[in-house]
Order: structure tokens, then sequence, then C-alpha cells
């Protein structure tokens, strides 16, 4: 498997990382080198083989249904780069 | 100082030898000697430390203090910490004052032990060397020219030059044990799920783990004490009876099964790396242990899982920076989506943004049974052969790294050569299994080796009692870079 320069431009589209054309074409090669080590995985036959996502069995606990945190927005928001009346600013999204 | 064990300087603390403020001011004089040339530490601030060391020192005049009051830590600045810089060693979080604390730093507080600062990282954990930080590479105190390891390598220089007695770190494929290999301390990534990662900036959720670094394994038994324990903000933590982590330390080797899984011997493997090891396994049999061979026949294929696995949860993980609610956000941007495209370009460094696209690329439509489901199904294969070995011994050893600490720049223009670092290291991270490094010798340039010590799920006393008699009989570990 091979990636083009338009492939990692569409990568790096959906992850919502802007790339010029210059740094899509140095990406494409070090993201190449790293695809062929992940290729030795294609050669094992795993039919029948469980997939594993986690190295302990657990499950979401459940709590009751209670309030149990303070209301910390304001020092929450104080990092945000830029807020208004307890709201997050980000450019208009509807004209 | 002369024995700067925790144990030591707890003693020397109960008994109003020595109060935690005078120790946190000669830690932090040591700090303000080393830290420009070595660059361990992303954030030092005096004035907290010594506040938290006169907390303390109020708790032992009370009569109140535990095992470790006062005793100063170095954590990794991974974890957030109330009113502190918490960098995760990016430009992403270069002005992000964490609001509240991680659960490890909250069990720290409460430990009463103060904090000497937030060390330096590879960016969100992200590397081997330490060379990928926005704030700089840190060096080794073995050799300035050298890297410390990484990703926790501040943590690792910082103990090694006796800049903090212990330090936190954490470990998604080797970022505890590796650095402390390159570093000469000892480190303990504990089984999955032992420890909290709330608050822990996340990479990699199904392998991230947080652990102790010091130089002992004694040192790191009661580190451990206060870092394990359950906390209902992390759901994959494991709701278990506390444990006295030093309970076997002093018990006998007699009897004892070291595993040598012959994968983790063959080629590739450095010729004094070799030596040390075998050497560390005969003193091993001198004190009892018997060895068995075995093997560990898919950890070969446990670098290519982690480049799947690891990178994809991380795509997901750090999907969160936008430039939104904390951290960094560029400066100008034309639309909503041009400022989250702009903010994560200029935010994260390369490593980051490579491992983001592996992970976008690999959970992507038309790849996902390919790629990411046969990475799991792998990972069950490495996670058996453990469970397989296990059954013929009581502990596993073998290096912890393929070589010693490499030039700074040697690896880092090559990723794959980067990643292949982490061979022996990576296999304990996708079984859950605790894995440590301790020091077992240096090079024929004086650069030290670590041994490596993987264990069964939830056998971190018996590693740290194999460790502790190792170092009862071997004084590697209280060795220090003479220069500094």
């Amino acid at each position: 498997m091979s990636l083009t320069p338009d492939d990692v431009k569409r990568i790096a589209r959906l992850a919502r990382i802007e790339t010029s054309d210059a740094e899509a074409q140095a990406t494409q090669a070090q993201l190449n080198t790293i695809f062929d080590l992940i290729a030795a995985m294609q050669a094992v036959d795993t039919r029948g083989i469980a997939p594993m996502a986690h190295a302990q069995e657990v499950y979401q606990r459940l709590r009751d249904d209670a309030v149990t945190e303070p209301d910390r927005h304001a020092a929450f928001q104080a990092v945000a780069p830029a807020v208004e009346n307890g709201l997050y600013l980000v450019p208009k999204v509807i004209e | 100082m002369s024995d700067t064990s925790l144990s030591a300087l707890a003693a020397q603390l109960a008994g109003k030898q020595v109060s935690s403020r005078e120790l946190a001011q000669t830690y932090l004089d040591r700090i303000a000697a080393l830290n420009p040339s070595l660059n361990a530490f992303i954030t030092v601030d005096a004035d907290k430390t010594l506040a938290e060391a006169a907390a303390a020192d109020a708790l032992i005049a009370a009569g109140k203090n535990g095992p470790l009051t006062g005793v100063p830590i170095a954590h990794k600045d991974i974890f957030c910490t109330d009113g502190w810089l918490t960098t995760c060693g990016s430009k992403m979080l270069h002005n992000f004052v964490a609001p509240y604390d991680a659960h490890v730093i909250q069990r720290f507080k409460a430990a009463g032990m103060p904090s000497l600062g937030k060390t330096n990282m590879d960016e969100f954990a992200m590397g081997s060397s330490n060379e990928t930080s926005y704030f700089g590479a840190v060096k080794n105190p073995w050799d300035p020219a050298r890297v410390p390891g990484g990703s926790s390598g501040g943590a690792a220089a910082c103990v090694a030059a006796r800049m903090a007695p212990a330090a936190t770190g954490t470990d998604t494929g080797g970022s505890i044990r590796q650095p402390a290999a390159f570093t000469g301390i000892t480190g303990l990534k504990p089984t999955y799920g032992l420890v909290s990662r709330y608050g822990m900036i996340a990479f990699a959720s199904s392998l991230d783990q947080a652990g102790p670094m010091a130089p002992s394994a004694e040192d790191c038994a009661l580190l451990l004490n206060v870092m394990t324990g359950f906390d209902p903000n992390d759901s994959t933590s494991l709701d278990r009876e506390k444990e006295d982590y030093t309970r076997d330390l002093d018990q006998p080797l007699a009897g004892l099964r070291v595993g040598l899984p012959k994968e983790f011997f063959a080629e590739g493997l450095n010729h004094d790396v070799a030596t040390a090891v075998d050497a560390a396994i005969a003193e091993l049999k001198r004190l009892g242990a018997t060895t068995v061979g075995i093997s560990l026949a898919n950890s070969k294929l446990a670098i290519p899982v982690y480049y799947v696995l690891a990178p994809a949860e991380a795509s997901s993980n750090l999907s969160r920076f936008d430039g939104v609610r904390y951290g960094y956000r560029a400066p100008d941007y034309a639309s909503l989506d041009d400022m989250y495209c702009k903010t994560r370009a200029q935010g994260f460094g390369a490593e980051v943004k490579r491992r983001i696209l592996i992970g976008a690329y690999v959970l992507s439509h038309g790849y996902y049974d390919a790629y990411y489901l046969q990475a799991q199904k792998i990972r069950r294969l490495i996670a058996d052969d453990f469970g397989a070995a296990f059954e013929a011994c009581d502990v596993i050893l073998g290096p912890t790294a393929p070589g010693t600490a490499f030039k700074l720049g040697e690896k880092s223009g090559d990723p794959v050569e980067m990643y292949l670092n982490d061979l022996y290291t990576i296999p304990a991270n996708l079984a859950g299994l605790p894995g440590m490094s301790l020091p077992c010798g240096f090079d024929s340039q004086g650069l030290p080796i670590g041994l490596q010590l993987v264990g069964n799920y939830f056998s971190e006393a018996k590693m740290l009692n194999v460790a502790h008699q190792y170092q009862r009989a071997t004084d590697w570990h209280t060795r220090v870079p003479t220069h500094l």
C-alpha cells in the first residue's frame, strides 16, 4: 500500500489539520515507511480470534442520578481563548 | 545529603533532623543549578513548592504525617495540577493552567508530598527521546550530547541527576521503562487499571498507565502505595483491595522461576546490553532463582500493532484540542472550520500530526477491518503468549531497550528507527501487564543499561521483591553521574 499526497491531504482534512502541498509531500514519504512497518500484520492468520479492545474486562459503572459536582464554569472558562457571558466565542457558523 | 532514599528522607523528616522546607530548598537549589543545561523541568515555582513543604512541616509537627509526608516529588507535565501550567510538552497547551488536580496529584498532595515542579516530556507523550517536546530536548545527565529516552525524559533525567528524590511518569509503550533504562534509574509501569488516569492527559486510553520513577525498587514500592487505588472518575480504574507493595521486599528469591523469552535476546540486541543482562541473570541465580526458556512468538508484531492502535486512540483523544475551550487558538482564521484546521496545524508538532493522520486513516471507511480490527486480534495473540508463559515462570526478564542512550538528533529524522526502540516494552502495554526497568550495568561508553521485568497481572509486589533483592546484591542503582 502506498499513500499519495492527495491521500495525505484527504486524511489531514478529516483530522482538521491544515496541510500545504509541500507538507503533504514530505508527510507522505514518512507515512509510507510507517505503513510498510505496519504491513507485517497482514501476513498473520487471525481467523477465529476475538479482537482485544482492552486489557481488563471492565464495564461502565452506573451511579445514582444525583448532582455530585459543584458549578465551576467560571474556573473552567477562565482558561478559554474567548468567552462572553458564560459562552465560548467562535466564528459565526449560521448566516 | 548522603542517603536520599525515600525511606531515609522520610525518617529524617519524622525525626525532625531536617524540615520539608529545608529539603525542598536543597532540591530547588540543585534544580536552579542543573536545569539550565539539562532542561528536565518545564515549570518550576519555588513559592508554591515551599508553601506545600511548609504545610507538610505543619502535619509533621502535629503528628499527622504519613510514611512519605514532607518528601518532595516532581510530576510529569501530563498530569493536570491545579494552578500550575500543564503543557503536555505541546504548544497546544503552552498557556494552559489546569483548573483541577489529576487523581495522581490528589494522592501525592494527600500524602503531604510537595511538588518540585512539572517535568519535560515528548509532546503528548509521543516519542522515545524527549526530542518532540515544544519546550526543547532534555539532555541525558550521563552525557549531555545524548537523549534521556522518552516520553518521560524529564522525569528520568531529574531523578538521575538527583534534582528530585522521585518523579511520576506515564507509560503507553515504554515511556517510563525506556527513559529509566537510559538514565540508570528504576521505573515501574503498573498493571493497567491500577492507577487512575483521571486528569492525566490522554494519549492512547487502552494503554496509558502512570507509575513511579526513582533510584530504587524500594522507593518505587513506597510511591506505588501512594499512587494506586480505586477512583470512580476513571471508568477503567479497578475496584480492588488496597495492597502494601513493600510487603514482600525482603522475601528470599529461592525457588523463583525467571522466564527468558528467546525473542528478547535475538538479533538487534546491543552486545554490551546482552552482556549486562546475562550478568544480572547470573546474579539472580546466585540469589536462588532458576531460569526457564519461554517464547513470546507474536511479540515481534507488537510494534506494527501498537502503531495502529495507539495512533487510532490518539486521533480520537486529541480531537478535543480545537482552540475553543482551552489552550492555543490560531490568531487568524476565516471561519470556524478554518479556525480548527489552523489551530491544529500550528498547535501540534510534526510527530503528533503524523500519529493523528495514521489514526484517522486506519479508522477510516474501508480500512478499519484491515488495520484496526486486525491489530486488535493480534493484540489478543500477544496477550495469550504471556498467559501461556506465566504457566511456566513467575516473572519474565530481558533487556528494557535494544541499546543504550543514543545521540540527540541521531534518530529524530526517521520515525521508524525511533519506534524500534520500544520493541521490548510495548508487548506489556498491549497485554496490560506490569513492567519495570532497573539499572544492571554500563556499556563501554559509560552509559546505563536497563534490565526489564514483566510480571503477571497484579504481581507488582513480587516484581519489586525481585528488583529489591537484586539491588541489595548490586549497586548499579546508587551510581550517579560524577561530573554534575
